[in-house]
């Protein structure tokens, strides 16, 4: 047994620290929350040359073939650095989707160009219902003369805008089991009927789209495996996808936990750093418990996924549940613990405590994991 | 990262596996519900000799060094142990003081004779030690004890009073704090004694407690005749000594507490699938299993803290943050296991054992009520969030 991470992984570490530190400071987090494209072709450009887009694919991909293990790594870093842009839209969601559902020419297709950065992708699986499960999936997709027709909404689609590809999730037959009859489909940029709306977004690292498909073709071939059997590769995606999140809110938990401890230290209340007081000092131990436990079921849940052991479904869940709580609560008690400057738009508090709340929401909240987690033990 | 186990190591485990199920008493496998860890006076006997079973088949004292009578293996073996135990809700450890903080200090600070004489016995049970720290006026203010020791020929005599001092009552030898220079500054005028219980002048008195029970104690040495060859570690230097008993405290003993705290989990779930809340099992009732399953999670996250903790200890280096939360995050999901299970029963948790109407002969109320100790004793949590503050972030003393 060995539960820690080994020199490269901490090389990786470093590494990602460092580049970020340079290319992504607070300033440029800023710039693109206030744009609608959240990130510049130029950083695209550099984060595709660190290989971070193509880390979790085959290296007849273009990618290094590494694990969650090692993208965890990676992600606590990109968390601690509110890092925004399409990497969880792009490389977890649309990309690993192609990756484990694709046929040999769609991964060679997309794959490629996705890790080079020459191509953005994303997956439009939610619907305005905001259910989580298969039976929240209504979007239709109908064989009309040899090819698909998609009809439906979808609604907190990431970064749908700056999507190349979207990986669309739809029914295909209705069935007593919601989970058959669901198929997979790339659809492309511009295709006819296809619409895309930008949302405003709390958190404006993250940038939400509402995307309509009235009637969209598309061609026999753009289903990704077989067209009724697309909920077990995606679920395998979600859970992926749902880890590496975890270790990005981990990340970002202990850049706040490092901020107030920071400021608590230096900043001077009745004669004394804020810090030397037990009110302040013992919420300061409460976030980093909060922290370290986010962070053991985070990195059991990602060994679990990288090895596939059966319990790898209970462990993201877990990893989950507890990471949207603990996120949420930390990210406030940081700006508690700053007082009024806390508060400020100036301050970088504020990107957490939202990225917290956007985090929470995807791949299902604290309650839907713990029931989750309430099913897979069998209670 | 890596959870798989080597080819020896599961050998090892199933080596445990299969002694611990032929070995485990079928007394305990039949009262055993997971609702305490605490040895209550019926269970006494039986714990004396279970431990003595384990430690003549070496299942205990694992990282003990071979020659003072543990089995000189690493914490790998420590925790396959301590996981296998708890997977089988083996009875826990009777002389839990002893075996989580006199023998490990004793082995860190002793003398040759002093480690030859004391450790074995520890682990055999054939002598239960108890801790002398707390008195009615330094309780987490330790280094304000005030129970003096005064040299006079080749001993030294001891005189005033400890509390709270668990298994006291069963006790063959006490780890005392006693103050040996007055006029020092406080931390640097205790020592560290390892005192006979049985010697004049030692008088135990059982504090009865919310449970009813009496398993802790007030402890009086009125002129106690202790020989200098009992003190641990140097004269005045019994605060750093007291310190790495703690230490070990929080590790070993910690660890295995956090391995184990998934019995009564169990416990509560299968009391809970028993219990019926509007006509149906508690299990099914949709706030009930948020709960729960928020506990489970937060049980499976002190596993993994504690095996990061171990995979430091491994490599040779020393826990890092992550270990420091370990004893508090304990007290709290625990406690929060105790007051579950009073919500599952309802109404029914108002009755206590004696009732044939109480659930599961009321062990659940026995260990709801023990349960508030936790947070006070091993450190209170407000002590221990003082400590991570301070040690761990860095932030100033107030």
């Amino acid at each position: 047994m060995d539960f820690g991470f080994n020199e490269e992984q901490e090389l990786l570490r470093s590494t990602a620290r460092k580049f970020l530190e340079n290319e992504c400071s607070s300033e440029f987090v800023r710039k693109r929350m206030a744009e609608p494209g959240g990130v510049t072709d130029e950083f695209w450009g550099k984060v595709a040359e660190q290989g971070w887009l193509g880390l979790v694919f085959g290296e007849e991909f273009g990618g290094s073939g590494l694990g969650f293990v090692d993208l965890t790594v990676l992600m606590e870093e990109m968390g601690r650095a509110v890092m925004p842009g399409p990497f969880v839209s792009t490389v977890l969601l649309g990309g690993l989707t192609i990756h484990e559902a694709g046929s040999a020419a769609q991964r060679k297709e997309w794959l490629p160009k996705i890790a080079a950065g020459q191509a953005k992708s994303t997956l439009a699986w939610t619907e305005p219902s905001g259910r989580w499960d298969a039976a929240g999936v209504t979007t239709t997709a109908k064989p009309v003369a040899g090819r698909w027709a998609i009809s439906g909404t979808k609604l907190f689609v990431p970064d749908a805008h700056l999507a190349d590809v979207l990986v669309v999730v739809a029914r295909t037959a209705e069935s007593k089991n919601s989970e058959e009859g669901i198929g997979l489909f790339l659809v492309t940029k511009g295709t006819p009927g296809l619409e895309v709306k930008l949302l405003p977004t709390m958190d404006q690292t993250r940038k939400l789209c509402e995307v309509t498909f009235n009637d969209v073709r598309v061609a026999a071939d753009a289903v990704l495996g077989k067209a009724g059997g697309g909920w077990s590769p995606l679920a395998r995606v979600v859970e992926r996808a749902t880890v590496a999140l975890c270790a990005e809110m981990c990340g970002g938990a202990q850049r706040v936990l490092d901020m107030t401890v920071d400021y608590a230290k230096i900043r001077v209340a009745f004669g004394r750093p804020i810090g030397s007081y037990q009110g302040v000092k013992h919420r300061a131990a409460d976030m980093l418990v909060e922290v370290e436990n986010a962070r053991s079921l985070t990195y059991y849940a990602a060994w679990a996924v990288d090895e596939s052991v059966p319990e790898a479904a209970l462990a993201a869940s877990m990893a989950k549940a507890y990471c949207s709580d603990a996120f949420r609560r930390v990210s406030a008690a940081g700006i508690q613990l700053h007082g009024g400057i806390g508060f400020t738009w100036e301050h970088d508090l504020h990107l957490y405590f939202k990225r917290a709340k956007s985090s929470e929401f995807t791949f299902g909240d604290a309650t839907y994991h713990r029931e989750r987690v309430a099913q897979l033990i069998s209670l | 990262m890596d959870f798989s186990l080597t080819p020896e190591q599961e050998a090892f485990r199933e080596r445990v596996r299969a002694w611990l199920e032929q070995n485990i008493p079928r007394d305990w496998v039949r009262r055993a519900t997971g609702a305490s860890e605490v040895p209550r006076p019926e269970a006494y006997q039986l714990l004396r000799e279970w431990q003595r079973t384990l430690y003549d088949a070496g299942f205990i004292g694992l990282t003990w060094p071979k020659e003072y009578g543990g089995q000189g293996l690493t914490f790998m073996e420590e925790t396959i142990v301590q996981q296998e135990m708890a997977f089988r809700k083996a009875p826990p450890i009777l002389n839990i003081l002893g075996v989580g903080m006199a023998g490990p200090t004793i082995v860190a600070y002793g003398t040759e004779e002093q480690k030859q004489r004391y450790p074995a016995k520890i682990l055999s049970c054939e002598e239960i030690w108890c801790q002398g720290y707390s008195e009615p006026n330094a309780g987490s203010d330790l280094a304000s004890l005030q129970t003096r020791a005064v040299k006079d020929g080749d001993h030294w005599v001891i005189n005033g009073q400890k509390v709270w001092t668990s298994l006291a009552h069963i006790s063959d030898w006490m780890m005392l704090l006693a103050r040996t220079d007055p006029e020092a500054p406080r931390h640097k005028g205790i020592t560290y004694f390892l005192l006979d219980m049985t010697l004049p002048g030692v008088t135990v008195k059982p504090l009865r407690q919310i449970t009813g029970d009496a398993e802790f104690n007030e402890v009086f040495f009125d002129n106690v005749r202790v020989h200098e060859a009992q003190v641990l570690g140097g004269v005045n230097n019994g605060w750093q000594v007291g310190l790495t008993t703690l230490m070990y405290e929080r590790l070993a003993l910690g660890f295995g507490l956090q391995v184990r705290l998934r019995i009564a989990l169990d416990g509560l779930v299968e009391m809970a699938r028993h219990v019926e809340k509007g006509g149906r099992p508690t299990t099914k009732d949709p706030v009930l299993r948020q709960k729960i399953a928020q506990l489970w999670i937060e049980t499976e996250s002190l596993k993994y803290t504690g095996a990061r903790a171990v995979t430091k200890l491994l490599r040779g280096e020393l826990p890092g943050p992550e270990a420091s939360a370990g004893k508090m995050v304990w007290v709290d999901v625990h406690q929060r296991i105790q007051e579950l299970a009073m919500e599952i029963q309802g109404p029914y948790a108002q009755l206590v054992a004696g009732s044939d109407r109480a659930v599961e002969n009321g062990v659940w109320q026995y260990s709801f009520l023990r349960s508030r100790a936790n947070s006070i004793e091993g450190g209170t949590t407000e002590i221990q969030k003082n400590i991570i503050g301070e040690r761990v972030l860095g932030l100033p003393k107030g």
